[in-house]
């Protein structure tokens, strides 16, 4: 299987095992260091996720609220860097499929091909690079459709539905839909309208829409797979609890079993 | 990656969330549809005369010139209202914030020229301002910072990293990701996601308009060099803009060596050149490391302590057309000093490595130097250093 099919497969198998909205957790390579982010990623794993986001952590984050941010700041002051999210995406892709969340400039910096060549050959299925928008894209898009990795887009609110024609024609594993408009980070509540751009986004492409941005309980969980979202993506509130936990990869872990149960469909 | 219009050659781009590109492709419609605008002109050109004090002067500086070796123009934007050349961008963009609708602008300040110039616009235009600031520049740059809270913007400081221009960019980014139905990003130089180097080269040429025909009106002639500072490089970019098809004028960007290029410990990524890189939403020339992790400016000035530039620099210095040298720390604090004695202007720290420059520059028939800033707001700092150095 390729990074796509194996995408693929993982969110269909979810939906049989009786999930309503595959479960996707990010965690922050090398946060709160590096031997503690393999063991969380392991903890995700067993906890029941669907599929790993891995952050690379990067200096000067656009789209990252305050805790996402700080966890970068920190993993780079330990010394984290993009060989060592590689070690970490090889270590934990043999347990469930892994894409790999990274800035464009650390891409850049180690060559396209070079980075498209280790994703492949480190298991990675994929990956999201969230200061891409399409129209910068293309020969990413096309290093990793040459390796059978998946250039997973972000959409969000703001996103006209002459963009989303465009960037759901080109989305490979699935669609990351921003639920709000602002950075990463826990909300309060979910949006009232995130049903209705979960349609739209839907509307537009036939890969899978997950939703992520803001979510931070599992009622929220619950309420974003009610609005007809195929995958739901936890960051802050898992990075958070990274950050402050005396046991990281065992709180990490009791969290996405909670989003797992909140998450299901029947008693299967 | 791909190649579009708003590329210079390879450079610029838009590296963005997807949240703001809305945004950008409705702030580059309204700049189409305005930039030529008569009204639109009109009433940005009174402003400027009326309000911000334009044409600003060309100032033969004699007592420079001697102690120079050679002759040396001054276009003084730092006569401009609020002390430099900010202002000329933050009426032109705070005009634009009105026409598309926009009643909250945010901006980001290294020096606090760039902020007090936002601030006074926004005053002006009756718009709402939010002012993000690193609070190591905040403690640099007291004044300005009061002066901006005078004039009735808030100021959010900004504590991550080093606490300076760079990290201000960033929460004024993200503030505008969360706020982007309401609120302009009035970005302060040519740097950030495409259009904006475009609009602020379009918005600060008038600087350089000015000058070529104040120069041709006094001299009969084109200078044989144009010299501007080089932070983000706004100043520099609107002065080159109307000199780059005369090919005979040597255009000449300086940026800040800080402790020396050698040292790791300086603000200049055009000289040090290197890999380029995206950083604030633009391929350009950057300060970074081998894993691409963007690092730390350092100069004694505020508005030069950045470790991007402007896409057209770097473009401009591929191409051959301009050439960019630095200047530390110490060189500019001594022009910044001669400045003062000699023609009776303080400069600002950031047009003091431009004058550091000239002054140890080799000779040249008529060099025209932008003076960005005037430096009132570099006081405490740069007589604390003096002193330190047992002068004055």
């Amino acid at each position: 299987m390729n990074g796509l099919e194996r995408i693929a497969d993982a969110l269909h198998r979810s939906r049989a095992r009786g999930l309503r909205a595959a479960l996707m957790p990010y965690l922050m390579g090398g946060f709160p260091d590096i031997d503690s982010s393999l063991e969380i990623g392991r903890a995700c794993a067993r906890a029941g996720a669907t599929l790993l986001e891995l952050g690379v952590p990067f200096s000067d984050p656009l789209a990252d609220g305050p805790v996402i941010h700080a966890a970068a700041t920190e993993a780079l002051k330990q010394g984290a860097n993009l060989a060592q999210v590689l070690e970490l995406t090889e270590a934990l892709a043999p347990e469930l499929p892994v894409v790999v969340m990274c800035y464009a400039n650390p891409i850049l910096a180690r060559g396209l091909g070079r980075f498209a060549d280790q994703l492949q050959e480190t298991g990675a299925s994929g990956v999201i690079v969230p200061d891409l928008p399409f129209e910068e894209a293309g020969a990413v898009l096309r290093a990793c459709d040459e390796r059978g990795l998946a250039l997973v887009p972000l959409v969000a609110p703001t996103t006209t539905d002459e963009r989303l024609e465009l960037i759901g024609r080109r989305a490979r594993g699935f669609v990351y839909v921003v639920s709000v408009t602002g950075t990463t980070g826990e909300r309060a509540a979910v949006d009232g309208t995130v049903a209705s751009l979960v349609e739209r986004v839907a509307a537009h492409t036939d890969v899978p829409v997950a939703v992520g941005f803001g979510i931070a309980t599992p009622d929220q969980a619950r309420a974003v797979a009610e609005a007809g979202a195929d995958g739901v993506i936890i960051g802050s509130r898992l990075v958070r609890a990274a950050g402050e936990a005396d046991d990281p990869p065992a709180a990490v872990g009791e969290l996405v079993e909670q989003f797992r149960e909140a998450l299901r469909t029947t008693n299967a | 990656m791909t190649s579009t219009a708003h590329r210079f050659g390879s450079y610029g781009g838009q590296y963005v969330p997807e949240t703001l590109m809305p945004a950008l492709t409705e702030l580059e419609r309204a700049w189409t549809d305005l930039r030529d605008d008569p009204d639109f002109c009109a009433e940005r050109d009174a402003l400027l005369r009326d309000y911000v004090g334009r044409p600003s002067p060309l100032y033969p500086a004699r007592r420079l010139s001697e102690a120079a070796g050679h002759p040396i123009l001054l276009k003084r934007e730092d006569l401009d209202h609020t002390g430099a050349h900010k202002i000329n961008n933050a009426i032109g963009q705070g005009l634009l914030a009105q026409r598309m609708g926009k009643r909250r602008v945010i901006a980001e300040t290294g020096a606090g020229q760039h902020g007090v110039a936002a601030a006074t616009a926004c005053a002006l235009l009756d718009l709402e301002c939010v002012v993000y600031m690193g609070t190591e520049d905040m403690r640099r740059q007291r004044p300005n910072v009061e002066r901006m809270e005078l004039l009735g913007a808030r100021m959010e400081p900004v504590q991550a990293g080093a606490r300076t221009l760079k990290e201000a960019v960033s929460a004024a980014i993200r503030d505008w990701v969360a706020n982007v139905d309401t609120t302009h990003y009035l970005i302060g130089s040519c740097v950030g996601p495409a259009p904006y180097p475009a609009l602020v080269r379009d918005l600060q040429r008038v600087i350089g308009d000015e000058a070529r025909a104040q120069v041709l009106a006094r001299m009969g002639r084109l200078p044989q060099r144009v010299i501007a500072c080089v932070g983000g490089g706004s100043n520099a970019i609107g002065m080159f803009t109307p000199f780059v098809e005369d090919g005979e004028v040597e255009l000449v960007g300086v940026e800040a060596a800080g402790e020396g290029i050698a040292t790791g410990r300086h603000g200049a990524p055009l000289t040090a050149g290197g890999r380029p890189g995206v950083l604030h939403g633009a391929l350009s020339a950057v300060i970074q490391d081998e894993d691409g992790q963007i690092l730390e400016a350092h100069s004694i000035s505020a508005g030069l302590d950045y470790p991007g530039s402007g896409p057209e620099h770097a473009w401009l210095r591929d191409s051959g057309r301009a050439r960019y040298v630095a200047m530390t720390d110490a060189e500019a604090l001594r022009a910044f000093e001669s400045c003062a004695r000699l023609e009776g202007i303080i400069p600002a720290l950031e047009s003091a490595h431009a004058l550091a420059w000239v002054i140890e520059a080799g000779p040249s028939d008529l060099d025209l130097v932008c003076l960005s800033g005037r430096g009132d707001k570099d006081l405490a700092e740069a007589l604390g250093l003096l002193r330190a150095r047992g002068r004055p």
